[in-house]
């Protein structure tokens, strides 16, 4: 492995710098620019967010190399996994910019601020993928977070998405206060908030004693309300439900990727000698997690809480490959995070495309017969929802495959079975809307009142490129495995 | 002088208090006050940490909880004022639109 240690690297903070520059960009034309300009925003974030993608990609090391660089004192890494983990954030993101444009026109609220904050929270990602340092991780989680809170609430006129944007602030911040408690005991325990140096320490140690075990644990706690793991999972449902379809689609996989993110390169970069410890924890949370996610999930009647549920499930499947660590574990993280991002994103466009002015649409009793009237969309919702149940031959019943082998391969045969069964649960939830779209009649008197639905090209194009991707996850997986199997190396 | 357990009691002892809080208290203000007195908890443990090792890297860390923290309280206020112009509560037990 080839170390580089210099201070100042721009070039490491390429994409990033990038992102700040574009939204900066866009409050600036929000502020100077006259009003018929209006509609541009969107599209001038999508060009800042293809700039970052152009350049992750051509970062110093190509994806051929191992190579890790430290810069900034050791505060900052660019290697491949963190490299594969912004290039399924730029991705979650470019989606949720194409799905909002439409939105937020027939919400009338197309302002810049949306836009700015969109990429402010995919800039904390970012960091929190590439900090090597707990200091550098817990600003970007803050960087993420407080920009969600502000979307979360972004269509303040609506009584729903105010409650939901307080509810997320007031857990949000109480889950940020066990991440910085656990980050103050490890400072404490090893005198360093380097991931590497506390790596160092805690092997030449022997153990850390029992302080920065409840660092760990405190730590586990934060990280698990960051992916709405149960039990720190309430705020989701609410906050899914309340917040705006497109903002909702962008929680749900981009943020929830860059906690796995950070979270694996604490635990398996500078706590792997507690492994026996949090082996135990994580354990239980992801058995909590898939099989209490996936059981609410089945009584739900708002698709946006049903898929709020299943993304805690989701979030249980990613536990799994967590705790197989290693390379196969990591490298199914990476899989099953893009799969999961391609599908879920998918998934609230059409619902958006459905949903209607106002989302007036969103029980799962006003999918009825869509098959018919929406043929196209239906089809993709299926596709979508087939993924998220884990159907050949799409990308979720591979990623879900690798999680399972991988688990089982290294020795968690019990956890890969609670897996499976809790799978087969979630078709009845998944199915569930598609027997609505294609086998029930619609509902009359609803139907003439809610006319309208959601469409644009962009629209199209999100759910394009969605679809696009859950397929070629699926019938294609070598290619994605190769990326993904050159990311997780420099890690460990 | 003090000892650094002393210090590290105190703040496990705050942060407590606030965390028993954000469960107790019913109104969103006092829950965010309680959020700020965990935060500040942990400041103080950090600083004791870093005063007894010597260490420079605690000392920025709580500036920048600090400068967090601010950001964190001018979005909170402002989303608790949205709501309150829609519904006039901050009690969280009558902001209850999403169930299930």
């Amino acid at each position: 492995m080839e170390q580089v240690m210099s201070s100042i690297n721009l070039s490491a903070i390429a994409p990033e710098l990038i992102l700040v520059v574009c939204s900066l960009l866009i409050l600036l034309i929000q502020s100077f620019a006259p009003i018929r300009l209006k509609g541009w925003y969107g599209y001038v974030s999508l060009i800042g967010v293809v700039g970052a993608v152009a350049v992750v990609l051509t970062q110093p090391q190509s994806f051929e190399l191992r190579a890790i660089e430290y810069s900034f004192n050791g505060m900052w890494v660019v290697d491949n996994y963190c490299r594969f983990f912004k290039l399924i954030f730029l991705l979650g993101t470019g989606l949720t910019i194409l799905i909002s444009i439409k939105y937020l026109d027939n919400e009338a609220m197309q302002h810049g601020e949306y836009y700015a904050l969109i990429i402010f929270a995919t800039l904390g990602m970012m960091i929190m993928s590439s900090g090597a340092e707990l200091i550098t991780i817990f600003l970007g989680v803050e960087l993420m977070s407080i920009s969600l809170y502000v979307l979360a609430g972004y269509t303040r006129n609506r009584m729903i998405s105010n409650e939901a944007a307080l509810k997320y602030f007031l857990l949000g911040s109480f889950a940020t206060c066990f991440l910085l408690y656990g980050i103050a005991l490890i400072y404490g325990s090893t005198g360093t908030t380097s991931i590497p140096a506390i790596a160092k320490f805690i092997a030449g140690a022997g153990f850390g004693g029992p302080t920065i075990v409840m660092g760990m644990a405190l730590l586990v706690i934060g990280f698990g309300f960051k992916t709405a793991s149960v039990p720190f999972h309430m705020w989701a449902p609410d906050v899914y439900e309340g917040a705006p379809a497109p903002v909702t689609a962008f929680m749900s996989a981009g943020p929830k990727a860059a906690a796995f993110a950070a979270f694996a390169r604490i635990f398996m970069e500078a706590l792997p000698s507690l492994q026996t410890n949090w082996t135990m924890l994580i354990w239980v949370m992801a058995v909590l997690t898939m099989s209490v996610g996936n059981v609410i999930a089945l009584v739900q009647e708002n698709i946006k809480r049903m898929l709020a549920y299943s993304s805690i499930a989701h979030a249980g499947y990613v536990l799994v490959a967590f705790l197989s660590a290693g390379e196969r574990g990591i490298s199914s993280i990476l899989y099953y995070m893009l799969a999961y991002t391609c599908m879920n994103i998918g998934a609230f466009a059409v619902i958006t495309v459905l949903a209607g002015k106002g989302e007036q649409r969103v029980r799962i009793a006003d999918f009825r017969g869509l098959g018919y009237r929406h043929p196209i969309a239906a089809l993709a919702m299926t596709l979508f929802l087939f993924s998220l149940a884990g159907i050949p031959p799409t990308g979720g019943f591979m990623g879900k495959f690798y999680i399972f082998s991988a688990a089982i391969k290294e020795g968690f045969v019990g956890l890969a079975i609670i897996g499976v069964i809790n799978s087969v649960v979630s078709v009845y939830y998944y199915l569930r809307v598609t027997v609505a779209m294609y086998m029930q009649a619609p509902d009359t008197a609803a139907e003439k009142e809610i006319p309208v639905t959601v469409f644009s090209p962009a629209l199209v194009i999100a759910i394009f490129i969605s679809a696009y991707g859950v397929l070629s996850l699926g019938l294609f997986p070598s290619t994605y495995l190769a990326m993904v199997k050159l990311s997780f190396l420099t890690l460990l | 002088m003090v000892s650094l357990n002393s210090y590290l009691m105190l703040g496990a002892v705050l942060f407590s208090i606030g965390a028993v809080g954000v469960f107790t208290q019913r109104n969103a203000l006092i829950i965010y006050m309680c959020i700020e007195l965990m935060l500040n908890a942990v400041n103080l443990t950090i600083i004791a940490f870093a005063r007894f090792l010597n260490s420079m890297d605690g000392h920025v860390f709580v500036f920048m909880i600090m400068t967090v923290a601010a950001a964190e309280a001018a979005v909170g206020l402002a989303i608790i004022i949205s709501l309150f112009r829609n519904k006039a509560t901050v009690n969280v037990d009558e902001i209850n639109l999403s169930k299930g």
